[in-house]
């Protein structure tokens, strides 16, 4: 087992009231499992997503990552974790303005203390794979939104990390572009990687091989053991049981409802 | 991570923003480039006037009358004694007759105006006398033709020698040598052109002087008052003995307070005070400018982080620490206080170098120096404030701002 996060919360407070962004959830990631997490907005599946991804802290709860209980790292440690085993794909693909895309690839390295020669060969590499290696010098504002969010894997990769997190990485793409990143993804899990991708975009969902439902803050929904069955909200309850009365699969009712 | 890399993504940073970098550079760069313009003006005064006295010799005493050291109010009465008849000629001579195994000699000096003519050209000229002995005494010598001697002295013959620079003004490319100048319409004869001797930034010039025996000066022209005494000593530790003496003798006429004898170090080291302090000052106002640069930087640097939240939480996530941001941020604003004093310190170096062709100014390694290290501690003092409010954030709520 790659990830396992076990009764996990994030609770924000506001005022005196206790809000649970997370509401004790738990998972199991399996190395190779490529996992799309839906959900209605205000789900939990964003946060779901920085916390399985060290990038933010949670309040209760376990996580275990490469049989390493990592709850309680530090900052510091966090940081050096993420470097190492963490590739990160954003939606608005954060690439540092004015730098080419070879120092852009090569960021994670710079942070991992990798020496400059490697780094500019790694990233060569990876820019290649992903189409690019006739764009190495081009900075972000010279590259189309495909391109950069190509970059932006590039960069998610260069690190050889264990596990690749994407926050709707076709979010900001026209369809065209959407869909060379999609192949892109599912070449990358068929050559064996990791990945947890957060989409609303059903199309997208269907290329990975296990999916994953949210509400509330709540996990509802898991491909590998069908609805839960201790959900902790009236309305959550509400919510799943309209789902079921659908019949289908709820691979094939997102595909239906949101798909484009 | 290593220093290095931090070091070329500062560097980096600075250099995608060049005219902002510039601009913030700008205060640093006034305040270094003031402070070391200044502080080379002083030091290089300071330089000039040690030199000055260094070509006298150090074994030189001086009387004058009343005390021109005395602080708070004296000035006037130091001007209004200095035109009192206390000293005296034979009080100068009964001091060389009985103290000659401590005196080398002595020479008294008397102040007076002239107009000094030379076929058509006319000037007004200041006339300095002196017994022959000034020229071992100050360590003047002849150029060109000699020095009147002691009998022509006590004669109060009408011998005149002339500034360097008095002597071109009168006769230009002429030789003024065995050649007759009217002062006052009396006629003189050229015995000589003294030395070089510099001066006159601000006060007089021995260049410009007319130099005549003291006695032909009492003789035929109004002033009767002597100056000062200047006596050279023979060994320099003889010094204090020497001025013992010189005093001993001078107490049998006049009171205590109604003449002053002191070396050069003395006169030096109150000039030096005066200098001193007067570039500390300079320095400390033009430093005011330094701190205002250094918040210059503060300034920018805040904004700096502020514009670039997302860029600092998306190398957090990437796997840049705390630490490596705040030093990140840290040599950022220390490279621009660098390379700020660096500019700084080049232009106070042209600067001083257009001005010593009028004025003797003189850039030390130390001010320098200094001005480097002043500006790397601006740099990272007025950048920590910046540095540690990137350090602090936090990865997601970075990436998540617009």
């Amino acid at each position: 087992m790659l990830l396992a996060l076990t009764d996990v919360s994030k609770i924000y407070k506001i005022g005196g009231e206790e809000i649970r962004a997370l509401n004790s959830i738990s998972i199991q990631v399996e190395e190779g499992e490529f996992i799309a997490v839906m959900g209605p907005s205000g789900s939990g599946k964003s946060t779901f997503l920085q916390v399985a991804s060290l990038l933010s802290s949670a309040e209760q709860g376990e996580i275990v990552l490469k049989g390493k209980n990592v709850t309680k790292y530090s900052e510091v440690e966090l940081a050096r974790l993420r470097n190492k085993e963490i590739g990160f794909i954003f939606q608005q693909f954060n690439l540092l303005a004015r730098t080419s895309a070879i120092e852009n690839v090569a960021l994670p390295l710079v942070y991992a203390g990798v020496g400059a020669a490697e780094r500019r060969a790694r990233s060569i590499a990876l820019l290649e794979k992903v189409g690019l290696g006739d764009r190495l010098n081009n900075t972000p504002a010279q590259l189309s939104g495909g391109q950069q969010q190509r970059v932006a894997i590039a960069r998610a990769l260069v690190n050889e990390p264990s596990l690749v997190f994407a926050d709707e990485p076709t979010g900001n793409l026209d369809s065209k572009s959407g869909e060379d990143i999609k192949q892109l993804l599912k070449n990358l899990h068929q050559e064996g990687k990791t990945i947890v991708m957060v989409t609303h975009e059903a199309e997208i969902a269907q290329i990975a091989n296990r999916l994953i439902l949210f509400h509330d803050g709540e996990i509802i929904y898991d491909e590998q053991t069908g609805f839960s069955t201790d959900v902790r909200s009236e309305k959550t309850l509400e919510y799943i049981n309209e789902l079921k009365k659908q019949g289908n699969s709820p691979r094939l009712l997102f595909g239906k409802k949101t798909g484009k | 991570m290593n220093i290095t890399n931090t070091f070329s993504i500062s560097l980096k940073a600075i250099l995608l923003n060049k005219r902002r970098s510039f601009l913030t550079m700008l205060g640093v760069i006034i305040g270094v480039g003031s402070v070391v313009l200044l502080t080379s003006l002083g030091t290089g005064l300071q330089l000039y006037v040690k030199k000055q006295f260094d070509s006298i010799g150090s074994n030189v005493l001086y009387v004058v009358p009343g005390n021109p050291f005395a602080g708070g109010g004296g000035s006037e009465t130091a001007i209004l004694e200095r035109t009192k008849p206390t000293l005296k000629q034979k009080q100068l001579q009964s001091i060389l007759r009985s103290n000659g195994e401590l005196i080398e000699g002595g020479t008294a000096t008397a102040l007076d105006t002239a107009e000094a003519k030379y076929r058509n050209v006319t000037k007004r000229v200041t006339l300095y006398g002196v017994d022959a002995s000034y020229s071992l005494v100050q360590n003047t010598k002849a150029a060109e033709g000699r020095w009147f001697d002691d009998s022509e002295a006590n004669r109060s013959q009408r011998v005149a020698l002339l500034g360097p620079k008095i002597a071109t003004e009168l006769f230009g490319k002429a030789d003024p040598v065995n050649k007759k100048v009217k002062l006052d319409g009396q006629v003189y004869t050229i015995l000589g052109i003294i030395e070089s001797k510099g001066g006159g930034f601000g006060g007089p010039s021995f260049d410009n002087y007319v130099y005549i025996p003291v006695n032909t000066l009492f003789a035929n022209f109004s002033t009767q008052v002597v100056n000062s005494f200047v006596f050279r000593i023979k060994k320099q530790d003889l010094l204090p003995r020497a001025k013992l003496a010189i005093e001993g003798r001078l107490l049998d006429d006049l009171k205590k307070d109604e003449f002053t004898v002191f070396d050069q170090t003395e006169l030096l080291k109150t000039i030096n005070n005066i200098l001193g302090a007067l570039t500390a000052g300079l320095g400390g106002i033009a430093a005011i400018s330094l701190v205002v640069g250094g918040i210059g930087i503060m300034n920018i640097m805040l904004v700096s982080v502020t514009e670039r939240t997302r860029e600092i939480g998306l190398r957090k996530a990437l796997g840049a620490t705390p630490n490596t941001i705040l030093l990140q941020f840290l040599i950022e604003a220390a490279l621009l206080s660098i390379i700020g004093g660096m500019i700084g310190v080049f232009i106070a170096f042209l600067g001083t170098l257009a001005l010593q062709q009028f004025f003797p100014a003189a850039i030390l390694p130390e001010s320098i120096a200094l001005a480097f290290g002043v500006s790397t501690i601006i740099g990272i003092i007025f950048g920590a404030a910046p540095a540690r409010s990137a350090a602090k954030l936090s990865p997601i709520e970075a990436l998540r701002s617009e």
